[in-house]
């Protein structure tokens, strides 16, 4: 009964997830927190942080986590699966019809038609990305060394785009450790005197 | 070892798509595409826009066709297990150690310093697709269906899923 809910509840939120990621998250608050109270008000934000902490899809994890809490480890799987195979049906199902039409009068057209589609979507994603890097960072100048970095890097050089993120990942969490450190340390100095 | 390769692809684009869906799909793309060479940019993109016109997170249902696609049923399993079960199962691990992550500052760092390189990869992404569009159905139908989609995606906000029927409709009546 227990598991026949978590796969209703995560298939719904499978299902009306439109948008991906951070769009889910009132989902899963509503189904899990509100609904069925699974987790309590407090679980949830606390465990949405680490799930905004470790990398991958948000929708996932946060499937794992409820979950584990309502019935373990099966649980956590008869969440993800809920979550997730619904959606990859349709998407392999549609791509295979699409792709059967292909040689079909006007459907090599209708593919075509695509391209300026995503273009559009992925060019639109690319400037939220260049507003979110700008208006974010603790640095005007640190940004536009990143950015001019990542270009010769990506670009110029041809490195693989997992090494250059690798080392973005690397540097700041390292340098943002650092930081801490000293501000903590000189405080303690502070403190002590 | 087809199978090897379509977990490495998706776990390392997975892994190192720090901040959720936008930032793995230039380097799912990069394994895929120019790495392994499964299907041409132009497939990608036609993938990668029924996948935004469907819900769910984007990681996963790339992963899923892709590996159907490739390996068939096993093959969408094992992509499919590579995008979930790491984080998933560091996720229930993590479980207990919440205190470690609530408001640390490497988070914050970790997400800003990725989004300039998101950037340039996402800003690759869409040259490619709109080169491939003009190759393919030349400069006015691809400028025609760009504008035309930027106003109905952003200014007018209609549901990219009827963008795309739009699109579709638009390409078999005029280019088809």
């Amino acid at each position: 009964m227990v598991y026949w809910h978590l796969f209703l509840a995560f298939f719904r939120i499978g299902i009306f997830g439109f948008g991906g990621g951070p769009t889910m998250v009132p989902l899963f608050y509503t189904e899990c927190v509100k609904k069925y109270k699974w987790v309590s008000d407090e679980d949830f934000s606390d465990n949405l942080a680490l799930a905004n902490a470790l990398p991958g899809p948000i929708a996932t994890k946060l499937a794992a986590f409820i979950g584990y809490r309502v019935k373990g480890w099966m649980g956590a799987l008869v969440a993800n699966i809920a979550v997730v195979m619904p959606i990859v049906l349709v998407m392999i199902g549609l791509l295979q019809v699409i792709y059967q039409w292909k040689d079909a009068p006007g459907v090599y057209g209708m593919i075509q038609a695509i391209g300026p589609v995503i273009a559009v979507m992925t060019g639109v994603l690319t400037w939220e990305f260049l507003a979110k890097g700008w208006k974010g960072a603790a640095s005007k100048t640190g940004v536009s060394i990143s950015l001019g970095l990542s270009l010769v890097a990506l670009l110029f050089l041809d490195w693989h785009p997992g090494i250059v993120v690798g080392i973005a990942l690397l540097v700041s969490f390292a340098y943002s450790t650092w930081s801490v450190r000293k501000r903590k340390k000189q405080d303690g100095k502070e403190g002590a005197a | 070892m087809i199978y090897l390769q379509l977990f490495w692809a998706f776990f390392i684009s997975n892994i190192l798509g720090y901040g959720g869906g936008p930032p793995s799909i230039p380097l799912i793309q990069n394994e895929v595409v120019d790495h392994y060479h499964w299907m041409s940019i132009k497939e990608f993109g036609e993938v990668l826009a029924v996948g935004n016109a469907l819900p769910s997170p984007i990681a996963t249902k790339l992963a899923g066709y892709i590996g159907y696609q490739v390996a068939g049923v096993p093959g969408a399993t094992v992509a499919l297990l590579a995008t979930v079960a790491p984080t998933a199962i560091a996720m229930i691990l993590l479980l207990q150690f919440i205190n470690l992550f609530r408001n640390a500052p490497q988070v914050k760092a970790m997400t800003q310093s990725v989004r300039p390189v998101v950037t340039v990869l996402l800003g690759t992404m869409t040259y490619q697709f709109l080169l491939g569009a003009v190759e393919g159905i030349g400069w006015i139908q691809t400028g025609i269906l760009t504008v035309a989609s930027y106003l109905l995606l952003e200014t007018w906000k209609v549901h990219p899923a009827f963008v795309m029927v739009a699109a579709m409709v638009y390409g078999y009546i005029f280019i088809g």
